[in-house]
């Protein structure tokens, strides 16, 4: 018998490592683990700088501006053809002036132009990403953790959600303000993308809501708003993370998508989709026009993609904590 | 009477199972806990001790019975009555690997009872937790250190440490070693042992393991299929068991010390009869060599601690 009542020995044998007396021993979260562990992947640390560099863009799209000379609406109408309004020069007039060329037919700088279209793609896309991450781990940690009739109504919303063609939403094809387009873009996304999340938070809630720290806490009387912000929320990080950096790349190309379709952002504002959709026209004289903003959008989204796709590996490896 | 801190009357716990009826995962009964006093909860598995433990600590509403805690009824207490219980009944987990949340500091994790009752103890949060790990054997300088950094061992330590935060009467520890290392397993029930001599505690203590319970319980409760069969000392229990099916779980512990007899051991017949639909009568007549008649039409009340029409030396 392992135990009976002839064990004796010392009551208490603390098997920790002796710590030095009188201080404190800070141990590692598992965030500080997953940092470390993301520091050592090598895709990360090269996409998140990609990242951080487009960001970098993005924000200081004005002071690029004011450094390189030249607005996004400016027109070099003199440096184009005459006959077909063609930029003059070498792959669509590159120069020391215009680093990427100029557009056809309207003369814009094509680099300032794509500095500015970062900028455009980069704000609908992580705010669209913030406000689907905001709904949908509101609704799915509460689905989750109430289940019942909550849940019920909850899963009801996303089938609806999920199963209406959100495009056809999509309305304004007459002249309207910039910002407006802009914030249907948003909306739209955010009203049909936290499905997602949600149903991600929901499994990740359910499955965790079983777990006996969660009951620990229900034992000693913890209300509904610590549970869910105290209990649960810390351990949904991970997969949130993941799933928000994995957004982001997807409204960019959901933006630009809908841009090229001449049903999101509209020229003259300088975003992706309406460079590369004015660029088609003109791929056989003028390739060199597609080439940047392709080039930019694919770098933009395959940087977001590794990135991501580290951040998994590092919040979540093989090794339970 | 001893001033009697926790008593259950008729406890019952029924699951519904869609379209195929109830699951009687407890079945009516009944236990006193004094103040002080550890009492045992033993069976196998599936005879309804870890819902009786969820039920007393109110993790689970219990579908019938009373539970009385000094004197006042909280089967069915509402939430404001409850944080006050919750003060003075806590639970210790069978798993450390799951009942400490991954992403808090021991500190976080020891302090929570006491952050979410609003408590602020003289000396300050933090000096209570110091003392609280120091108590259970805890270096109180791993404050900051995550879960994932303790063994099992310490991980349990941490849980205990926890329960004890509100300075509770009663604590249910449900298989509080069972998911331990045999090594590491005594030196967590001598801990409870010394904690319960110190502090006065009152347990109910949920185990499978008769042998740790004969360690630690002044008191057994043996449970089958729902229903207390025999309640009584632990000598009485572990020397002259009454009940057919205590007999057949005592016979059924390996000993080490004298060699094995054959005919020593009492084999039971079959499995376990669902909890959907028991049998009639005496539940454990399927499996008893002593049944007859009686046994299938008429269930035998717990009686002087035995529930059972032929008990072991017969009614006195």
């Amino acid at each position: 018998m392992s135990l009976s009542s002839e064990i004796v020995g010392p009551e208490l044998t603390p098997d920790a490592p002796p710590a030095p007396k009188g201080v404190d021993v800070a141990g590692r979260s598992p965030g500080q683990l997953a940092w470390a562990r993301l520091r050592r992947d090598r895709v990360a640390v090269i996409s998140g700088c990609a990242l951080l560099f487009f960001l970098f863009i993005a924000i200081a799209a004005p002071l690029i501006e004011l450094a390189y000379g030249i607005g996004p609406y400016e027109q070099f109408q003199s440096k184009l053809r005459r006959s077909d309004g063609m930029p003059l020069g070498y792959a669509g007039g590159i120069s020391g002036d215009h680093w990427f060329g100029l557009e056809p037919n309207s003369g814009r700088d094509i680099f300032i132009r794509l500095i500015y279209g970062i900028r455009t793609s980069l704000f609908i896309a992580v705010t669209a990403a913030l406000l689907t991450s905001l709904i949908g781990i509101t609704l799915g940690i509460l689905a989750g953790y109430l289940g019942g009739w909550v849940d019920a109504v909850i899963g009801w919303i996303i089938d609806f959600a999920l199963a209406l063609p959100f495009l056809i939403f999509y309305g304004p094809r007459d002249e309207v303000p910039t910002w407006f387009r802009v914030a249907v873009l948003i909306a739209i996304f955010a009203t049909f993308g936290w499905t997602g999340m949600a149903r991600l938070v929901r499994g990740q809630v359910i499955s965790l809501r079983e777990r006996e720290f969660v009951e620990a806490a229900r034992a000693s009387g913890a209300g509904l708003g610590h549970m869910l912000f105290r209990q649960l929320l810390p351990n949904l990080w991970a997969p949130i993370l993941v799933s928000f950096s994995l957004a982001v790349p997807a409204y960019v190309t959901g933006e630009a998508a809908l841009s090229f379709l001449n049903i999101g952002i509209r020229d003259p504002t300088p975003d992706f989709g309406v460079m590369i959709f004015r660029s088609i026209d003109y791929l056989q004289g003028d390739p060199a026009y597609v080439f940047f903003p392709g080039i930019t959008i694919f770098v933009l989204v395959l940087a977001f993609n590794l990135f991501g796709d580290a951040l998994r590996d590092a919040l979540d490896p093989k090794s339970s904590r | 009477m001893p001033d009697e801190l926790l008593q259950v009357e008729g406890l019952t716990k029924h699951f519904p199972v869609r379209g195929r009826g109830l699951v009687r995962a407890v079945d009516g009964i009944d236990f006193t806990v004094t103040a002080g006093e550890t009492l045992g909860l033993v069976g196998e598995s599936g005879c309804g001790k870890t819902t009786t433990g969820r039920m007393l600590v109110r993790l689970l509403e219990p579908t019938g019975g009373r539970i009385v805690f000094e004197g006042r009824d909280i089967s069915h207490a509402g939430r404001r009555a409850l944080r006050l219980l919750r003060q003075d009944l806590q639970i210790i987990f069978q798993d450390p690997y799951a009942s400490l949340n991954p992403r808090h500091t021991v500190g976080r994790i020891v302090a929570m009872p006491l952050e979410v009752n609003g408590i602020s103890p003289p000396g300050g949060v933090k000096q209570r937790v110091r003392e609280l790990l120091e108590l259970v054997g805890l270096n109180p300088e791993h404050y900051n250190r995550y879960p994932h950094e303790f063994s099992g061992g310490q991980r349990q330590r941490i849980g205990i440490a926890r329960a004890l935060a509100l300075r509770p009467k009663l604590i249910v520890a449900d298989e509080p070693v069972s998911a331990l290392d045999v090594s590491i397993q005594a030196q967590v029930v001598n801990l409870l042992r010394g904690l319960q001599r110190d502090l006065g505690l009152a347990f109910v203590f949920i185990a499978h393991d008769l042998a740790v319970v004969r360690h630690f319980c002044q008191r057994v409760a043996v449970m089958y299929l729902g229903r207390i069969v025999e309640i009584g000392d632990r000598e009485q229990i572990y020397e002259r068991p009454r009940h057919p099916y205590t007999r057949a779980l005592l016979s059924a512990v390996p000993e080490v010390t004298v060699p094995a007899k054959a005919d020593g051991r009492i084999r039971l017949a079959g499995d376990v009869p669902t909890p959907l639909d028991p049998p009639s009568g005496c539940r454990f007549r399927t499996r008893c060599w002593k049944a007859q008649e009686v046994c299938a039409t008429t269930e035998p009340p717990l009686d002087e601690g035995v529930a059972c029409h032929f008990p072991e030396g017969g009614r006195e």
